[in-house]
């Protein structure tokens, strides 16, 4: 692997400024009179929410950061401390404490309160409590978008036009009570129209991991490469910037023959292709990540950076429809396919994408991802023929990141990978 | 006499390999049995089409779990394992039909696992509206009951007339009195009614013909009334939080024995989660789909739209049962109650409500601890309470 001491492309410090000036845009809402929307990633409504001059806040990018500045320890503790159960989502313990020690976001300045908690109630149970929660510390109006669960495998019409007359009847009244605006449905056009733009390159890098090397880490780089397209900037001039600044780095990657850019330098030498399924362990990101580099593995491909939309699959956004566009981008995130349509999902990277195994990072405290993941690795075992890895931590609990144990187990896989390349029989294939 | 309809339920909630479905099957040649999970399903919509509903709601305490723990981590509940249990033994066979209702994400989950391992059963996941606007809430139910009706019927081959629907319906109506009926001489009497008993029949109106339970219950009540007991100076206590994963049966008798009367509590809730009669007039899956969307139960698998009310829920329940205190009871890794637990418990204790607090596994069998912390909890409200509040 080359060693490089710092390497920063142009889309890194882009993202970096983008995401400090919307910090800093936050810390002065109040002052500025300008409102600011609580929602969630999956099933997120950035461009209708930003049609009307609102700012879009998202809790799990809150806690996930949380994790990664090593804080979400002390947050969870004061959560539980106020009676919050060990068993239930770190996300939203870590949201609760965060609130409750001064609520200070990721770029250490202050969050403004919501003016409006808008539930997107998309693929996770947890997102309706974690909001009655926090309209409990808030006090402040709440709107739910219910987006019906793909339970057999597909957005049934009847559920589309429900989610339509949601956003018609509930949602957008409620933005227009807290903007004090009206309703523009040719602004939130002109946002789906660059939000598409986004998507096409964003596509593109994603879809880059096909070539060897791969340019692009597709889990732990990648879920930096979604920041923006997931949390405030879908449908925003700088969004598109963005993402045209990183197809054109990781087009030049691919050009030049370069892996992506690791802990440690440029992955150019990659000895194993992944697919990972699950979220990462962000309070030990770096420390996770470095466990596959040291083995030379690259990701080309994970479910989680899925969560915020499945562009890779095709889906846009169409300015033509844009209540129906909405609908069929909630509907079609990763936490509301039912479990066969993750297994597909995940049987097709490891084809297409060719990968050599697949690791399944299960969260302790995570059902919608967690519940059923031992069939997912046995399913998709069963059909790709590749092994599978399983391993076990938390999302930003620090108590539940077992280092050498994980370690151990990845080890234990890829020499089984290496031992099933040199053909030797068939084994055990869980790590 | 009580205890033969007590016995009666108790054999059939102890019965792990659904003897009484089986039965059923056998005197009803070409009629189906439909499964369904907790929290909710509209049973009608089952029965109408010609099925007998049958509620799984795992194997407590009496199930040892060979093949469940492969398919589920340490840190998911226990109910789904025993479910997947029960099936991969192949003691859920006879079922033709399987409904997961919209009760947290493990038991969503669970029915892609069915789908994928039981190809030749229909699955159906129940979503539930969540939103406030109540005519578009009552809309989209009803077309998942609709659709819902249209699948099973094509599984059982009978299409059920708007009449078979009223027939359903009434009969289900009067369960739900019979049950309302036995909850009111329970508050009234917790000492002629104990919540032991109460729950076995719950449990067995879950596994047989509403015919056949309303018939015992209706026993059971007649029994009650001529086998008057002297009360007890028990504590009455509201339980909350048990309202999928069931807890055993030893933790419902050790509550009791450790001095409380429970006087009210969410178990087996889906029987009762209507609060009124389902109306005979209108459309009848309207009518199922409205009754739903203007219940006055209260539970943590719905979203709660008025944000006052998760303050003053418990104080409302522990009111209306005249209890002392609250326990709650929550399955360990349950999300709906676990998350909720917080807001309810502020809620109570801001009221002045007296309550404490435990988890618990469908197959828990030390009760030791439980005994002790509810006779702890018995004795203080006792010693410390003015009283019902």
């Amino acid at each position: 692997m080359a060693q490089q001491a710092v390497l920063k492309d142009r889309s890194m410090v882009l993202q970096k400024e983008m995401i400090a000036s919307h910090f800093a845009r936050l810390e002065k809402a109040p002052e500025n009179h300008e409102p600011v929307v609580y929602t969630f990633v999956p099933g997120n409504l950035t461009e209708l929410i930003r049609s009307f001059g609102a700012l879009p806040v998202l809790p799990e990018i809150n806690a996930l950061q949380s994790g990664m500045r090593k804080l979400s320890g002390d947050f969870i503790a004061e959560a539980e401390r106020a009676g919050h159960a060990e068993d239930v989502c770190a996300y939203v313990k870590c949201d609760i404490g965060m609130a409750r020690s001064g609520n200070i976001g990721p770029s250490g300045t202050k969050l403004p309160k919501p003016d409006l908690l808008l539930l997107s109630y998309t693929g996770c149970y947890t997102f309706m409590k974690w909001f009655e929660l926090l309209r409990e510390e808030y006090d402040c109006p709440t709107v739910l978008f219910h987006v019906p669960y793909q339970g057999d495998g597909m957005l049934e019409p009847e559920h589309r036009q429900y989610m339509i007359r949601q956003l018609r009847e509930e949602v957008i009244p409620a933005l227009e009570r807290v903007t004090g605006r009206a309703y523009d449905e040719e602004r939130l056009r002109e946002n789906l129209v660059l939000a598409a733009r986004a998507e096409d390159d964003l596509s593109a890098v994603l879809q880059s991991a096909k070539h060897k090397p791969s340019p692009i880490d597709g889990y732990f780089g990648t879920v930096y490469y979604v920041g923006p397209i997931f949390s405030a900037f879908r449908g925003t001039s700088e969004g598109v910037e963005y993402y045209r600044a990183l197809r054109q780095e990781v087009e030049a990657r691919v050009a030049a023959g370069l892996g992506p850019i690791v802990p440690d330098g440029s992955l150019d030498e990659q000895r194993y292709r992944l697919v990972v399924e699950g979220p990462p362990s962000w309070t030990h990101f770096r420390d996770f990540w470095k466990m596959f580099t040291d083995e030379k593995a690259v990701v080309v491909a994970s479910t989680y950076t899925k969560v915020g939309g499945t562009y890779d699959f095709g889906f846009r956004h169409d300015p033509r429809d844009p209540l129906g566009t909405l609908a069929d981008y909630c509907s079609g995130c990763y936490t509301n396919l039912n479990l066969p349509s993750r297994i597909e999902m995940i049987s097709r990277y490891i084809r297409e994408y060719e990968a050599d195994g697949f690791v399944i990072n299960s969260i302790k405290s995570c059902n919608s991802f967690s519940a059923g993941q031992l069939m997912i690795l046995r399913e998709v075992e069963k059909r790709t023929g590749v092994p599978g890895a399983f391993i076990e931590s938390d999302l930003v609990d620090p108590r539940y990141f077992s280092q050498a144990n994980i370690k151990n187990r990845l080890e234990s896989y890829f020499q089984m990978i290496e031992s099933r390349r040199r053909g030797a029989p068939r084994e055990a294939v869980v790590a | 006499m009580r205890s033969d309809v007590v016995d009666w339920a108790r054999e059939l909630y102890e019965d792990l390999d659904f003897l009484a479905v089986h039965r059923w099957l056998a005197d009803h040649p070409g009629a189906k049995a439909g499964g369904y999970l907790p929290v909710y399903v509209p049973r009608e919509i089952l029965h109408a089409c010609g099925f007998l509903p049958v509620g799984i709601h795992g194997g407590g305490d009496r199930l040892e779990i060979i093949r469940g723990d492969a398919f589920y981590q340490s840190y998911i509940c226990h109910l789904p394992r025993s479910v997947i249990e029960l099936a991969q033994s192949g003691r859920l066979d006879m079922l033709s039909a399987v409904l997961f209702p919209s009760t947290c994400d493990v038991i969503r989950n669970l029915s892609g696992i069915w789908k994928l391992l039981y190809p030749d059963v229909y699955v159906r996941y129940i979503d539930v509206p969540q939103v406030s606007h109540p005519d578009a809430a009552v809309t989209f139910y009803e077309t998942e009951l609709r659709h819902l009706v249209r699948d099973l019927s094509d599984v059982s081959g009978h299409m059920p007339s708007d009449d078979d629907f009223r027939r359903t319906i009434a009969l289900y109506n009067e369960m739900r009195a019979v049950i309302r009926a036995l909850y009111q001489v329970r508050r009234e009497r917790p000492w002629d009614l104990p919540t032991e008993e109460l729950y076995l029949l719950l449990r067995a109106g879950e596994v047989v013909p509403a015919e056949q339970f309303i018939a015992q219950a209706r026993a059971y009540l007649a029994a009650v009334d001529s086998d008057r007991r002297r009360p007890r100076d028990n504590s009455r206590v509201v339980v909350s939080g048990a309202f999928c994963e069931q807890p055993p049966l030893g933790l419902i008798k050790s509550i009791e024995r450790a001095g409380c009367y429970v006087v009210d509590d969410d178990f087996v809730l889906g029987a009762r989660l209507l609060s009124g009669d389902v109306s005979l007039d209108a459309d009848p899956v309207r009518a199922l789909a409205e009754a739903f969307v203007h219940t006055e139960v209260r539970t943590s698998v719905l979203y709660e739209r008025d944000p006052r009310r998760k303050r003053v829920l418990m104080k409302e329940r522990v009111d209306a049962a005249t209890a002392e205190g609250v326990i709650f009871a929550a399955p360990s890794f349950c999300d709906p109650a676990l998350l909720d637990q917080p807001m309810l418990r502020n809620g109570a204790e801001a009221a002045g409500l007296p309550c404490i607090a435990f988890k618990y596994s469908e197959n828990t069998g030390q009760f030791q601890q439980f005994r002790e912390q509810a006779g702890t909890f018995a004795d203080s409200l006792k010693l410390w309470s003015g009283g019902p509040t």
